[in-house]
């Protein structure tokens, strides 16, 4: 039977500020090595300072996951060299000596498969090593610190995946679950990483490393399954080891270093004192803890009488979600959420496009209200989303410029016409006199409506209004 | 103009205008120029101490408000942080490394115009006990050049003994403010753990180490330690003391006290007859004063010196592990190295002592020896940790001598590893538990002092105050030779 298991690192990016210091968890903006500080580099003499809002963060991920979480929390140190980390030791956390970590023994539903959660810890990412040309023959290695110290949350599964399949599926679910818990942005480059380890029967177990995106590993599973299959069929042994996902070739090739028995030499970080997470703070946490995504699908469904597949979709996107419950109201809920669906997630398939998006949920009832009564088409509407997009302006106002209402309602009309015979005291008196002036009453409906006045029946309502024939 | 004087006395002859800050730095700065070539206690004497001293003097001039440390020079261990200025640790590792912050202890001074008057010697990276092993050379005994001043924190402990400053911080992880204070005959406390903030003090085994005062009188001890302590939003390990006032009442006395003499330091194999004396008489000097002194043994004691070298070399060789000369540190041509043999060619400097450490670091929790080492000498950390606290419900102290033997001659057991570690038998146990202890000069025999320690519970530093007050005010001992 093949065996996959996963180890997963997800930094927690929606936090303000690093693990240990006041330096910005989101790192991406800056220019190389200038969001750094002395806790972060490893000055001589600097100490950790516990960014509390991580513990919390991390607790809610324990949680959603159905882990065990601990009264009190520790911090171990990972000793071993290397030049992405400033101290040449990485603080993270440890079960050896007695459950101190975020969480353990959880679990989560993909197709119906249950997937055994090992261990959740929080610990701190180390900074970025930027090889100059290719990974083999570079010369030069480059480090970037501003990435040391962002928190991190290692995710480890028992092995119970048995396809590339699952995986990637439990990686979506994954992936939309930090997302809903507003803990982290999946999408931004290299927010999450994720390590595999892959074995067949009578085989050993292998490690892949090195995978860049959560594309990836779904094929370097695959790739490696089949290459154990093909040595398993000619009868050569599989052999344990740690193998690297080349990005290039598409194949895991063997890490040739031998790696032995991983000496870490882990004790206690003593300069971050132990933290309690009692009773009191753990139900506080549950109780901020946003809705799960299956519970969201549900209430979707059994409330707005919305399909499974459309609210499946609505519930498993943070951004489209709260878009969805600001713009409905009871009334709408079907119309917003098929907008949603079939158009703006066309629109805004990217972060990018989301981040510059001027979309707001006002403007989506509005352009529900108006399609439903009949002030402008489906395909109107669509046109409409693009410039709100672009540009954000009241709908009302965009109906106008792009000139997408047809002014052939009578109600609207009616008022309009009101609004100018009030206006229009002579000219009223002079067309009943001279039904052949009515004209020049026309011409000032049409100037309020910017010419969208449907002219026949402007002039019906005119003649009724005058009671002339 | 008396050098010699304490913290208290020079903020009163300030205050009646006796002489004028500039005055005394400017004397001071003499004294060192006199002693220190062949005391060696500072690495490094600050060159704007004049400047300073004027700039309070205006202050004290024109009645603006000055702070309590009224420009009084107080030398610092080169192992805390000032920035703009060189920490050296003095380790070759870490010779020009310049420090790009200031640690919470000196902006505390600062903050009450005291003048940092220098850095001082230590073993380098405060491992050791007797300035042998700094990189810069050793400090010399102002009581017998010949003799060592005891360390890590001998530049401090020279330093105010032999009146080139006032006072002086120091660290101690194992004894290291204890045992120079000992050695050159001043006072020197080793405060709770978490009393006063490290940040800024460069980690050596930092699950245990603490930064204190070295002084002429246990009240300097108690008004430096008023100014240091205290909870620090940039050292989550510290404790909220609720701006306690160490001085008030420091007179209080002893009387009806309970003190403990420990056995197993008054009986160990390593005690000198003299030391073992002086205790004695120590204890007898309490029972005048009205304390009820009694034997009390504590089982772990055998095992402490072996359990502190366990741990504090685990702490090392992770904290020791940053200096890996990337970032900063001395310059030499890394062209045709590999990363791991880049790594031992940068640590290649630094000294033998920091490298057996390293060596024991990288061994004693390492996976298959963590459970015969390392694991075992946290079991005697925890079990030692009861028997104090079941000893504090019975006792008010716990009393021993300092040191077990007297200064040594340079050279007499630095062959020697373990003998050297058995230096630190008594004052192991106040590091291992986070206890505060303090060393009071007691008695100077054969021309070379002999420091008591006295112990208290944790965050006790006011009584464990009064009761060194008490035996201070029963000795009067000769002046410093030098």
């Amino acid at each position: 039977m093949t065996k996959i298991g996963l180890e997963i690192h997800c930094q927690l990016t929606k936090l303000e500020s690093k693990l240990f210091c006041s330096c910005k968890a989101d790192y991406r903006e800056f220019e190389p090595n200038t969001n750094i500080c002395p806790v972060c580099m490893g000055i001589p003499g600097s100490l950790p300072l516990l960014n509390k809002s991580a513990v919390e963060k991390a607790t809610l991920i324990a949680m959603a996951l159905d882990c065990k979480t601990p009264g009190k929390i520790a911090f171990f140190r990972k000793n071993y060299f290397y030049p992405d980390l400033p101290k040449n030791f990485q603080i993270t956390q440890l079960n050896a000596y007695g459950n101190t970590s975020i969480g353990w023994e959880g679990r989560i539903l993909v197709e119906d498969k249950q997937i055994k959660i090992r261990r959740i810890q929080l610990e701190e990412d180390p900074g970025r090593l930027i090889y100059e040309g290719a990974t083999e023959k570079t010369k030069l290695t480059l480090v970037d610190y501003n990435r040391a110290g962002t928190p991190l949350v290692e995710i480890v599964t028992d092995p119970d995946f048995e396809t590339p399949h699952q995986v990637r599926e439990f990686l979506n679910i994954l992936s939309d679950l930090l997302e809903n818990l507003n803990v982290s942005d999946p999408g931004l480059e290299g927010a999450m990483r994720a390590d595999a380890n892959v074995s067949i029967e009578g085989g050993s177990k292998v490690e892949i490393k090195n995978i860049g995106s959560f594309h990836d590993l779904e094929k370097a599973v695959h790739f490696e399954i089949t290459r154990q299959h093909s040595l398993a069929e000619r009868k050569i042994e599989i052999i344990q080891e740690t193998r690297h996902w080349d990005d290039g070739r598409k194949i895991t090739v063997s890490a040739r270093t031998k790696e032995e028995e991983a000496e870490y030499r882990y004790h206690l970080e003593a300069d971050i004192p132990w933290v309690r997470i009692n009773d009191n703070t753990k139900n506080q946490l549950r109780a901020q803890m946003p809705e799960s995504i299956s519970s969201k699908k549900e209430r979707y469904i059994s409330k707005y009488d919305i399909t499974p597949q459309v609210a499946g979709i609505l519930a498993s996107d943070r951004y489209f979600s709260e878009l969805f419950e600001k713009a409905n109201n009871e009334t709408n809920a079907k119309d917003v959420a098929n907008m949603i669906t079939t158009d703006i997630m066309g629109l805004l398939d990217t972060r990018e496009k989301r981040e510059i998006s001027k979309l707001e949920a006002g403007h989506l009832s509005d352009l529900a209200e108006c399609v439903k009564s009949n002030k402008i088409t489906r395909a109107s509407a669509k046109l409409a989303l693009d410039e709100i997009i672009k540009n954000g302006k009241p709908l009302s106002q965009i109906i106008e410029v792009l000139d997408l209402g047809h002014v052939s309602d009578e109600s609207t009309l009616s008022d309009i016409i009101s609004q100018v015979l009030n206006e229009e005291v002579k000219a009223a008196e002079d067309a009943k006199q001279n039904p052949e002036t009515v004209n020049f009453l026309v011409g000032k409906v049409m100037q309020k409506t910017h010419g969208k006045a449907d002219p026949e029946l402007t002039l019906t309502l005119l003649k009724k209004n005058l009671d002339i024939e | 103009m008396d050098l010699g004087i304490s913290a208290l006395s020079y903020v009163n002859s300030i205050k009646n205008d006796e002489f004028t800050v500039e005055e005394f730095i400017s004397k001071s700065l003499e004294r060192i120029n006199q002693v220190d070539e062949k005391l060696h206690a500072f690495l490094r004497v600050n060159d704007l101490v004049i400047k300073n001293a004027r700039e309070i003097d205006t202050k004290i001039k024109s009645n603006q408000n000055v702070g309590k440390c009224y420009g009084m020079p107080i030398s610092v261990k080169d192992n805390i942080c000032i920035e703009g200025s060189k920490t050296t640790c003095a380790s070759k590792v870490l010779e020009n490394f310049v420090a790009p912050y200031t640690s919470t202890v000196i902006s505390k001074l600062n903050s009450e115009d005291a003048i940092i008057i220098g850095k001082t010697n230590l073993d380098e990276f405060a491992m050791g006990l007797s300035t042998e092993f700094s990189a810069y050379g050793p400090s010399r005994n102002p009581w017998n050049t010949d003799y060592v001043p005891g360390g890590s924190s001998g530049g401090s402990g020279v330093s105010v003994s032999a009146n080139e400053c006032i006072a002086s911080l120091g660290s101690d992880t194992g004894g290291s403010i204890r045992n120079p204070a000992s050695f050159c005959s001043v006072v020197g406390l080793k405060p709770t753990y978490g009393l006063v903030s490290r940040y800024g003090l460069v980690s050596y085994a930092n699950s245990i180490e603490q930064i204190g005062p070295l002084t002429k009188t246990v009240e300097d001890s108690a008004f430096l330690l008023n100014i240091i302590s205290g909870i620090d939003s940039n050292d989550n390990t510290t404790v909220d003391n609720k701006n306690q006032d160490y001085l008030n009442n420091i007179d209080a006395g002893i009387s009806g006290k309970k003190i403990g003499i420990v056995t197993e330091m008054t009986n160990s194999e390593g005690l000198s007859t003299d030391v073992l004396n002086a205790t004695n008489d120590a204890v007898k000097t309490f029972e005048k004063l009205g304390a009820n002194c009694e034997q009390v043994s504590l089982q772990m004691i055998p095992y402490t010196v072996a359990a502190y070298y366990t741990i504090t070399s685990t702490e090392a060789g992770s904290n020791l592990a940053r200096y890996d000369n990337i970032r900063y540190g001395y310059e030499f041509d890394s062209s045709g190295f590999e990363f791991n043999s880049y790594i031992s060619q940068a640590r290649s400097k630094l000294g033998p002592e920091v490298i057996r450490r390293m060596i024991l670091g990288g061994f004693v929790p390492s996976a298959g020896h963590a459970g015969k080492y390392f694991l075992k000498a946290l079991k005697v950390k925890s079990k030692l940790i009861a028997e104090i606290n079941h000893v504090f419900e019975k006792f008010d102290f716990l009393i021993s001598s300092t040191v077990p033997i007297q200064p040594f001659k340079f050279g007499e057991k630095i062959q020697d590893p373990v003998s050297l570690m058995m230096v630190d038998f008594n004052t192991v146990t106040a590091n291992l538990t986070g206890i505060p202890a303090i060393s009071v000069p007691y008695k100077i025999t054969n021309g070379l002092p002999i420091g008591i320690q006295i112990m208290a519970n944790c965050l006790e530093e006011h009584s464990l105050l009064q009761a060194a007050y008490a035996l201070e005010k029963t000795v009067d001992l000769p002046k410093v030779p030098v």
